[in-house]
């Protein structure tokens, strides 16, 4: 099976910092990949890339076949990546159901926006229940989930997901992973960065483990979890 | 969201055509040289513009302050295009009768002001509406005030009459007729916002990162507010030439930014309703209830103490920083006046009502 989406030699400098140094790696479609690794290790900036947030100054960055590297981010949507963002960032003046429209902005098909809206309240019930409260007023936990919808509005074959866990409680956390798979199991490609690698490793089909700006190990998610250097560093076990 | 008409669509229409209707009665009745019109016509026009500017600060997060500049565009445009032929040399005294020397209707004016208005809003948002915040305020409000001294520079004389007064064209009598005009410019917006442009516009306001994550084209669409705020604002220019009857770049001062801005902000940023409110207010007291500060007044001999010519603004002036200290939501929040919140509203203090008195006959 070929790749979704493949990186190659990928370069990004901040202001004279290399915050990446030449990463490569590859999503397969229907996979979970999970990039982990500690702080400042590259994992948002990588994310980042990919979107065209930020311009790479080396390497490319394909997917399905095609170069994306210096593509502006609406065309990127439109071809089917979308990204949750790190601390969710919903759209706090606007209600739920607001949230979720603007998540399918790009989409036109109205009966399929309709048809979204209504499986995105299936898979995350409580965000029915609020469809008319203004996102500020959610819990962080449900500003995740709407932050998941609200991505899953966009129709996407590849949905990035930067630390969901962030600052949720473990039953919470718990329930997004599971969310997570299921969505995976429905036929989206899933790339997830996490610090809680343990969490990630468990559900991913392979795993990148990335320190500054480089990747130093990959392996499938049960190799990573058993590795003994990986266990050390990211799982605080022995 | 059903497509049926719902009750409070159908009481909110008659409320409008209501009011309309008042106006009509009251113009007809009165003395149509009462300080309620002069209010009412400057109210409706100051409500368009306020609107205009609530588009970019409230809805869109652009903190622009260039409001004044679009609407000296569309004052001039509207004065430029519609001096009738044979006026022209008298208005033109200067410059022989100008160069243009054809004149057209008012309505399509009145549309060629604010097309004039949104072209300078293009060019001039190209590079302005990459910046942020208060720079992007810094740079709207420049140029502003370039705009003003440029249509005063001598060398534009056959078309700008320089720094000489635009008159004789076209003005209005009827107070419908502003309110009119401005009651369709408003609709419009109001449509906008609830459209899925103006959703788009309300997530680059909450957070552009996410916005542009989720496909918003951040540029394209700051760029198309930007540029219909300023098409509004120009037909908002142009009704005030015509309610002032006469046109001079000088008086579309930064200072006309501020008043709208202080409209905005009393009326709740985030709020149309609130704008149109406050605009109403805002007017009525600096031409009308307010005016007694200035005029010194005597009970018997006694001269009331303050009371003197600008008086009127050291008032004004408190009453804002009030408002600004310890009333910021404004009169509206960032919620809108609608008449489905009144009605549950009652139902609720019905079923209130009802629950008391139930309560009574129990005991």
């Amino acid at each position: 099976m070929s790749s979704l989406l493949e990186i190659r030699d990928l370069k990004v400098n901040y202001g004279g910092i290399e915050a990446l140094k030449g990463i490569s790696f590859n999503v397969k479609e229907g996979e979970i990949v999970t990039l982990i690794g500690a702080n400042g290790a590259g994992k948002s900036t990588t994310l980042r890339s990919i979107m065209s947030v930020v311009t790479p100054s080396a390497g490319s960055i394909c997917y399905n076949g095609e170069d994306i590297t210096h593509m502006p981010t609406d065309e990127i949507v439109k071809r089917g990546i979308v990204l949750v963002p790190e601390g969710r960032r919903v759209f706090p003046n606007l209600t739920v159901l607001e949230n979720l429209r603007i998540g399918a902005y790009l989409r036109t098909d109205k009966e399929g926006i309709e048809a979204d809206i209504k499986h995105v309240y299936s898979l995350f019930p409580r965000l029915e229940e609020r469809s008319w409260q203004q996102a500020g007023t959610l819990s962080g936990g449900e500003q995740q989930m709407l932050a998941v919808g609200r991505a899953l509005m966009a129709k996407p074959r590849l949905i990035m997901m930067d630390e969901p866990s962030l600052g949720l409680a473990p039953l919470v956390v718990k329930d997004i992973f599971s969310i997570i798979r299921r969505i995976n199991q429905e036929g989206t490609t899933v790339l997830l960065i996490e610090q809680n690698a343990n969490a990630a490793l468990k559900i991913a089909n392979r795993g990148y483990v990335m320190q500054t700006g480089n990747v130093t190990m990959t392996g499938t998610g049960l190799e990573l979890l058993n590795d003994q250097s990986v266990r050390e560093a990211y799982l605080g076990k022995k | 969201m059903t497509k049926k008409i719902s009750t409070s669509t159908i009481i909110s229409a008659a409320l409008v055509v209501f009011l309309f209707a008042l106006v009509f009665v009251l113009e007809k009745v009165m003395n149509p040289y009462s300080m309620l019109f002069v209010v009412l016509k400057k109210g409706a026009i100051y409500a368009l513009v306020a609107v205009s500017m609530n588009l970019l600060n409230g809805f869109t997060g652009l903190f622009s302050l260039g409001q004044a500049g679009f609407m000296l565009i569309g004052a001039y445009t509207y004065a430029i295009f519609t001096i009738p032929a044979d006026q022209r040399l008298s208005v033109y005294q200067y410059f022989d009768g100008g160069i243009i020397d054809f004149s057209i209707p008012v309505i399509p004016a009145l549309i060629l002001a604010g097309l004039a208005a949104a072209f300078f809003a293009f060019l001039i948002g190209l590079p302005v509406l990459r910046l942020k915040s208060d720079y992007l305020a810094i740079a709207t409000l420049g140029f502003a005030e370039i705009i003003r001294a440029f249509f005063q520079w001598d060398a534009l004389g056959p078309v700008t009459n320089g720094s000489n007064l635009l008159k004789k064209f076209p003005t209005f009598d009827s107070t419908i007729f502003p309110f009119a005009v401005a009651g369709i410019c408003i609709a419009l917006i109001v449509m906008l916002i609830n459209s899925s442009y103006g959703r788009a516009f309300k997530a680059i306001r909450d957070d552009e990162i996410a916005a542009e994550a989720m496909g918003i084209n951040l540029f394209k669409h700051k760029e198309m507010a930007f540029v219909i705020s300023s098409f509004f604002a120009g037909v908002g220019g142009a009704l005030l030439a015509m309610y002032q009857t006469t046109v001079q770049a000088m008086a579309f001062k930064s200072a006309m930014t501020y008043e709208i801005l202080l409209i905005v902000v009393i009326g709740g940023i985030g709020s149309v309703t609130g704008s149109v409110i406050a605009s109403f207010l805002f007017i009525a007291c600096s031409e009308w209830w307010l005016r007694f500060l200035d005029t010194e007044t005597f009970i018997g001999a006694w001269q009331v103490p303050l009371l003197r010519s600008g008086f009127r603004k050291v008032v004004f002036a408190v009453i804002i920083m009030a408002v600004v200290l310890f009333y910021r939501q404004g009169i509206m929040g960032n919620r809108e006046f609608s008449v489905d919140r009144l009605l549950k509203k009652r139902q609720k203090f019905i079923e209130k009502q009802a629950a008391k008195k139930a309560s009574k006959e129990g005991r």
